[in-house]
């Protein structure tokens, strides 16, 4: 690669903060920044949108709301860890989170997860080597009726079995399979440890 | 937007609807859409247009009916015939609703066509017969999306009557006269608590719905803020007023996305329309609500934390004094109550104290919300009024036990609360005799448990929720949750020996009196209470090594056993 021969980096005309990276998505986390006109206070609802747009907060993620609320590194960090509904690894294509509530436990949702991770070989708050399964747990998705409940890319489904649900995984890893060769970059725009996240 | 254009608006949706010969209310609710309600309205829909039955039959998209295990649900609405509510509906027999009850007069159950016989569900049903709906009155029956829906059932009556003829001071003695108390488990009196934020100087004041629920089992509150969210925001409407707040927040779990995006659109059409933002219905009353959606944290219920989390902190408890009502968010005196405690202010204020204190029994007023789940034979949403015992609960509303097998214990309060052995299944539901038990109110989980469960790993299962959610912010909570989940892991495991059960009754003792906030003081109650009522069980995984449920594989060894051997 040639530094020589590619031109130069043409100015472009731009918002004075926007990321270095030149990557579109940050816009989106300067479009809630500015909602929130900047208020440090505002930190969990930035989080909320970076990583709704990333899927997951990376380093540099962290450092860049930090420099934008002028807060320290350390703060924004203690806050993104905080909260179980971050996710500073990058997750799978596919996310199965299974309800580990009371209503579920009762309905023995454990042994679900015990059958996931088996047979998947992935534990919860993991993702499987090929990066196409991310496995969690939540407790209660308010479905309780129903249990034992699971949400599998995004889709809330009642009444499940270890079976049940392994045939499900199994025929959504198996198109995802044969369609296309695994990519394991974790950057897809998608649901993330919340499951039935969406934005607003 | 004046009171009379409000009740204009009432009258022309009340019109609307009288127009339709049959309206077909579809649940829309979380666990009917998993159960295939999408595909059941839109079936609906199509057989009214191929039928062109637009005219005489209306489909409309509703919250939870109650009896979500039985989903979908749909409830048809028959002019001068009344209600037909159906169960497991599918698109077929959605098709057949159509047809069949827009156009047969109509006929005794019995005589309905199959298979719309089956699905139908006796009116004299106990699941509804038993229950008292104040909070859900609308749930099931309204468009949640729909603003004129709800004012079409006098909604937003309560707050333009507020304004107009009470003072601040007269709003909080009606609500202190209602006798309500906190529905977010503690049953603090809420009328006491609106006075003090009221009386309590400052020149800007907050209010606060508590939407986290955050007890796993429960969904109470989300159904409540997903079927009639303008419900809750009335109720907050008039707290902002009574208090002197021109600022709400409701805070919502992080994993109920639907409840926060119908909040956020009701708040928009209400300010649209001039019931909430500034001048709310042509008085000098200003009103602001914003959602904020928290991110995955059981301690961010508790009131100092979920403050600290609205204002994008870590969300961890302070001490208190001083409490929220002197200095809350931003140092404000700031009012936080449960969205369901919000969804009873509309009401009394429409049907006065008195109405709300004819209900329930001497200390604890009006009805309750509880999530029924586990293993009874019809799960879902209920409400009942205060003083109901807990075997109407379970055997009537909730059909007993399937597969014939004996009830063992409720549990009442998730991780804060305890269980109920069967020799108190008629003990009235209320919050001093379920405190007697050793158990609490709690916001309104109900989780039924039969021979098959094992009490020991009950415990174990909460004091796992426990230590995964403690802040770490003091000692006794953040060690002693991890301390006490070994030991219950060890009973459970075969290893532990009964010098371990004194241990463990020794450390829920100390961290229940030791800890900061709520969630320590309260870890060690599903322990306590197991331990009062089921000690026999944690004497057989002891000293015989079984389960007598079955549940847990005894396969270590006590270290002693081996140190004797
Ligand atoms: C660990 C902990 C968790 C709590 N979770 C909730 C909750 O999920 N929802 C709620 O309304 N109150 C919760 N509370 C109670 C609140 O602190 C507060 O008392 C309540 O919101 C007051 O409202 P009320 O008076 O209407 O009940 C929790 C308390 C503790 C200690
Ligand atoms: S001593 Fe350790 S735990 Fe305590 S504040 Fe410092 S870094 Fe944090
Ligand atoms: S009791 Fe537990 S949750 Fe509460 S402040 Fe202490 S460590 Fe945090
Ligand atoms: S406990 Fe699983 S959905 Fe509530
Ligand atoms: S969700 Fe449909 S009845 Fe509760």
């Amino acid at each position: 690669m040639s530094v020589k021969t590619s031109p130069p980096p043409r100015a472009r005309p731009q918002a004075a903060r926007e990321h270095p990276s030149g990557d579109p998505r940050f816009n989106l986390i300067d479009r809630t920044l500015k909602r929130f006109s900047y208020q440090q206070d505002a930190l969990i609802e930035v989080l909320h949108t970076a990583q709704e747009t990333f899927g997951f907060l990376s380093d540099d993620l962290l450092i860049y709301v930090a420099r934008q609320l002028k807060l320290p590194l350390s703060w924004v960090y203690g806050v993104a860890t905080f909260y179980h509904f971050f996710t500073l690894k990058p997750q799978g294509k596919h996310t199965c989170i299974v309800c580990m509530g009371t209503a579920c436990y009762v309905k023995r949702a454990a042994e679900i997860v015990a059958a996931l991770q088996q047979a998947f070989h992935v534990e919860p708050g993991g993702t499987t080597a090929d990066g196409l399964l991310s496995l969690s747990t939540a407790r209660c998705l308010g479905s309780c009726g129903l249990a034992p409940v699971l949400v599998l890319d995004g889709e809330v489904l009642g009444r499940e079995t270890p079976e049940s649900t392994l045939e499900r995984v199994r025929q959504l890893l198996l198109t995802e399979r044969s369609e296309a060769a695994p990519s394991a970059n974790g950057d897809a725009v998608h649901v993330t440890n919340g499951g039935i996240h969406e934005p607003i | 937007m004046n009171r009379s254009d409000l009740e204009a608006l009432a009258q022309r949706e009340l019109q609307r609807q009288q127009a339709f010969r049959c309206r077909i209310l579809c649940c829309a609710s979380t666990p009917c859409l998993s159960s295939g309600a999408t595909a059941v309205y839109d079936a609906i829909n199509a057989a009214i247009k191929e039928g062109e039955l637009d005219a005489e039959v209306q489909a409309v998209s509703t919250g939870c009916m109650g009896p979500c295990s039985r989903g979908p649900m749909v409830t048809v609405q028959v002019k001068d015939e009344g209600e037909f509510i159906y169960e497991h509906v599918s698109p077929e027999v959605g098709r057949q609703l159509v047809t069949y009850h827009a156009r047969s007069a109509a006929s005794p159950a019995e005589e309905l066509p199959e298979p719309l016989r089956t699905r139908l569900l006796p009116s004299d049903m106990p699941f509804f017969a038993k229950q008292k709906k104040v909070v859900l009155s609308n749930s099931g029956l309204i468009d949640p999306e729909r603003l004129e829906d709800y004012v079409a059932r006098g909604g937003y009556a309560a707050l333009a009557h507020a304004l107009r003829e009470m003072t601040p001071e007269e709003v909080c003695r009606e609500i202190i006269n209602s006798g309500l108390r906190g529905r977010g488990g503690a049953g603090y009196p809420t009328g006491l608590k609106w006075d003090m934020v009221r009386k309590a100087r400052g020149d800007k004041k907050y209010v606060i719905a508590n939407g986290d629920e955050g007890d796993p089992g429960a969904y109470m509150d989300r159904t409540l803020m997903e079927s009639d969210p303008h419900r809750v925001l009335e109720g907050m409407a008039i707290a902002g007023y009574a208090v002197g707040a021109d600022q709400g927040y409701i805070y919502v779990r992080g994993e109920y996305p639907i409840a926060a995006k119908r909040l956020e659109r009701a708040i928009r059409t209400a300010e649209r329309r001039g019931l909430l933002g500034s001048r709310i219905l042509d008085s000098n009353f200003n009103f602001r609500i914003d959602v904020r959606i928290g991110a995955g944290a059981f301690v961010c219920g508790e009131e100092t934390a979920l403050m600290a989390s609205i204002m994008g902190r870590r969300g961890q408890p302070t001490p208190r004094p001083p409490y929220p009502a002197q200095s809350g968010l931003w140092g404000k005196p700031t009012l936080i109550n449960n969205v369901e405690t919000f969804g009873n202010i509309a009401p009394i204020i429409q049907n006065g104290a008195e109405w709300f204190a004819s209900i329930g029994t001497a200390k604890s007023k009006g009805t309750k919300i509880f999530a029924l789940a586990g293993k009874v034979a019809t799960t879902g949403l209920i409400e009942v009024p205060m003083g109901i015992t807990l075997r109407e609960i379970v055997y009537d509303i909730g059909g007993g036990i399937p597969n014939d097998l004996a009830f063992k214990a409720a549990q009442t309060g998730g991780p804060s609360g305890g269980c109920i052995p069967a020799q108190y299944l008629d003990t009235p539901v209320d919050y001093e005799s379920l405190k007697a038990l050793g158990s609490i109110m709690g916001s309104g989980g109900l989780i039924i448990m039969d021979e098959h469960s094992c009490m020991v790993d009950v415990a174990k299962f909460f004091m796992e929720f426990c230590m995964d959610e403690s802040c770490g912010k003091c000692v006794p909570c953040r060690v002693g949750t991890v301390q006490m989940h070994r030991l219950l892991e060890r009973i459970t495991d075969g290893s532990a020996t009964l010098q371990d059960l004194e241990t463990l009754k020794e450390l829920c003792v100390m961290v229940k009196e030791t800890s900061l906030c709520g969630l320590g003081q309260s870890a060690p109650n599903p322990v306590l209470s197991t331990i009062q009522y089921f000690l026999d069980e944690y004497e057989a995984h002891i000293r015989e090594r079984r389960c007598p449920a079955g549940v847990c594989t005894l396969e270590k060894t006590p270290v002693t056993e081996w140190v004797h051997a």
